[in-house]
């Protein structure tokens, strides 16, 4: 076995416990989310797709290198895209855009946008 | 070692070490979107990297470059199409079109590495030969794999498990076609034996996922998702690439939580299924005595009073509610209770949805703040102060059959609907879940029977409920 394999291997193993603490913490509520952001990561392997470009010379070489590249930055860029778009609906308070009834929307919104003051006069008008 | 391509792999290392810093914040939906951010800095860090490695090398000709910006070209552009139009609904599908290609795209790099070294006069050193096979195996079976399904996921190839005689015998042969003309290509480089194995392995992947029924989807998912991983990694190993490897792990490391998790929740050993086949609990079970009687039906108006008198709610979504795109209608109802000062929050089953946390992204579109989903352990305790449960759509995730033995489900972990107050489930018809077994639940003295589509029925009752008590 060559040193390069077994450092490779070493990196492998101990990144995997790495990724076992990290991921372990991540909420149940992000698990799709964390999944299109996995997507995004493996799209590194567009890395590979460009040296087999970088270094070959046969049409089968060139078919092979642009399959791969298409296939892996399908990953990075749609994998980046799609978490993004999923996350901005993540939010904490409901948004004053919710189709929500007359009454609470408002109220819930109207104090973020004006400050302390507003809420103990809000507070005291309703 | 040369100072360059020193350089070269601590930037790499740099690139990595983004991805992990990225999925720590993903521990928190308020730092998750800088996590992103941070991982596709480290996209950007790799891609520079190795721009500047092939320029630096110089022996890229100008075809290459073209086939280079070409394929990446087109494949952003379809990937920022499909992540900009998906609906959120649609999900499990794209993610599993993002696997499919991933897992292709790990495997054409083993493929054309093999066809170099194998065109070398020297032959093919051993070490090399393993990683670069187990690449071409895992990458194919996870891009024909995840292909199916995706198609079973869009409805395009039927959900429901498709199995033929003898197909775990086919399954078997494919595995020692497989293995025997990989152990083949290691000892004689051997192009030919080379797609034997590509070919038994695209096989293999078919005939893994066919047999698998809808339901069983987010374990599914979740697998495939560990192995696109893993054949990153092994394409890290074929290369020489750290950053690969590290990414590669760690992909690998969360399909795997996920899909240990998702068996979890299912009721399924993670050996059972990926030896044994995913059993789809079919089987017949005989009904128990006396059930489908006693069931009591509740009218709009009805449900309505007890919901804006309730102090505390907690509604209950599965798949039913998704498939019916049900998600606007609770929320709006949910919203119309709480401004009346009712406690609203949602029990979610970790396979309430067709892939993990699924569930929950369908809510937070629907404008749902996310403290007010709450997890199934921590919700539990929860139920027995809660005056209505609100079932829509689920089904086996509340039979309290599960927590006796000798049912299909039992083992299964529940969420405790049953210890609330009153219950009332909105259902279509008295149909079995997946498991195919009578809810108890439904028999309950406490529970009351709401007919109608999800969709419909919370309309109706979100009506209801501005007209009566608004």
């Amino acid at each position: 076995m060559s040193t390069a394999l077994l450092t490779d291997l070493v990196i492998f193993v101990l990144s995997l416990w790495v990724g076992f603490e990290v991921i372990s913490k991540v909420p149940a509520t992000l698990h799709t989310p964390l999944m299109s952001a996995a997507n995004s990561i493996h799209g590194i392997v567009l890395v590979g797709a460009m040296l087999i470009a970088a270094t070959t010379n046969s049409w089968v070489g060139y078919l092979i290198a642009f399959v791969a590249a298409m296939f892996a930055s399908a990953n990075v860029v749609g994998g980046y895209v799609v978490t993004g778009r999923m996350l901005k609906m993540f939010r904490k308070r409901p948004t004053a855009t919710a189709a929500a009834p007359a009454a609470a929307a408002p109220a819930a919104a109207a104090p973020a946008a004006a400050g302390p003051a507003a809420v103990t006069r809000d507070g005291q008008a309703s | 070692m040369s100072g360059f391509s020193f350089t070269t792999q601590l930037i790499y290392v740099l690139a990595a070490s983004c991805f992990v810093l990225g999925l720590h914040l993903m521990n928190n939906p308020a730092s998750a979107r800088r996590g992103n951010q941070f991982s596709t800095a480290g996209m950007v860090i790799a891609v520079a990297t190795t721009l500047a490695l092939i320029a630096h090398a110089g022996v890229i000709s100008a075809t290459g470059w073209i086939v280079m910006l070409a394929g990446a070209l087109v494949g952003g552009g379809v990937g920022l199409y499909a992540a900009r139009t998906v609906q959120m609904t649609a999900m499990p599908q794209l993610v599993s079109m993002f696997n499919a290609v991933g897992g292709g795209a790990a495997a054409l790099v083993a493929i054309h590495d093999y066809i170099r070294v194998a065109a070398a006069v020297s032959g093919v050193g051993e070490s090399t030969t393993i990683t670069t096979l187990l690449d071409v195996i895992i990458g194919s079976v996870t891009f024909s794999g995840s292909i199916i399904a995706a198609g079973k996921l869009q409805g395009l190839i039927t959900s429901a498990p498709v199995t033929f005689p003898g197909a775990r015998v086919v399954n078997l042969l494919l595995a020692a076609v497989g293995l025997g003309a990989g152990g083949y290509v290691i000892s004689t480089p051997s192009l030919a034996g080379l797609w034997i194995v590509v070919l038994a392995s695209l096989a293999f992947g078919v005939l893994m996922v066919m047999p698998i029924g809808g339901a069983d989807m987010p374990v599914v998912i979740s697998l495939l998702n560990a192995f696109t991983g893993t054949a990153v990694a092994m394409a890290g190993f074929v290369i020489g690439n750290w950053a690969l490897i590290i990414a590669g792990a760690l992909v690998g490391a969360s399909g795997g939580i996920l899909t240990k998790l998702m068996a979890d929740a299912m009721n399924r050993s993670i050996s059972n299924i990926i030896v044994g086949g995913f059993g789809t609990g079919d089987t017949p079970v005989a009904a128990l005595p006396g059930a489908g009687a006693g069931v009591k039906a509740i009218a709009a108006d009805d449900a309505a009073i007890q919901l804006a008198y309730a102090s505390k709610v907690i509604i209950v979504p599965g798949y039913g509610l998704a498939a019916a795109q049900a998600q606007h209608e609770v929320a709006e109802l949910a919203e119309l209770l709480e401004s009346r000062g009712v406690e609203v929050s949602y029990a979610i089953h970790p396979v309430a949805g067709r892939m993990p946390g699924h569930m929950n992204v369908l809510l937070a579109e629907a404008n749902v703040p996310y403290p007010q989903l709450k997890e199934m352990d921590e919700i539990n305790p929860e139920f027995a102060r809660t005056d209505v449960a609100l079932v829509i759509g689920a089904n086996d995730v509340t039979n309290p059959a599960a927590r006796r033995p000798g049912t299909a489900i039992s083992g299964m972990p529940i969420l405790d609907v049953d210890h609330s107050k009153s219950i009332i489930v909105i259902k279509r018809s008295m149909g079995h879940g997946y498991a195919g077994i009578d809810n108890e639940l439904y028999t309950d003295p406490k529970t009351s029977m709401y007919f109608n589509d999800a969709k419909a029925a919370l309309a109706e009752l979100t009506s209801a409920v501005k007209t009566l008590v608004g």
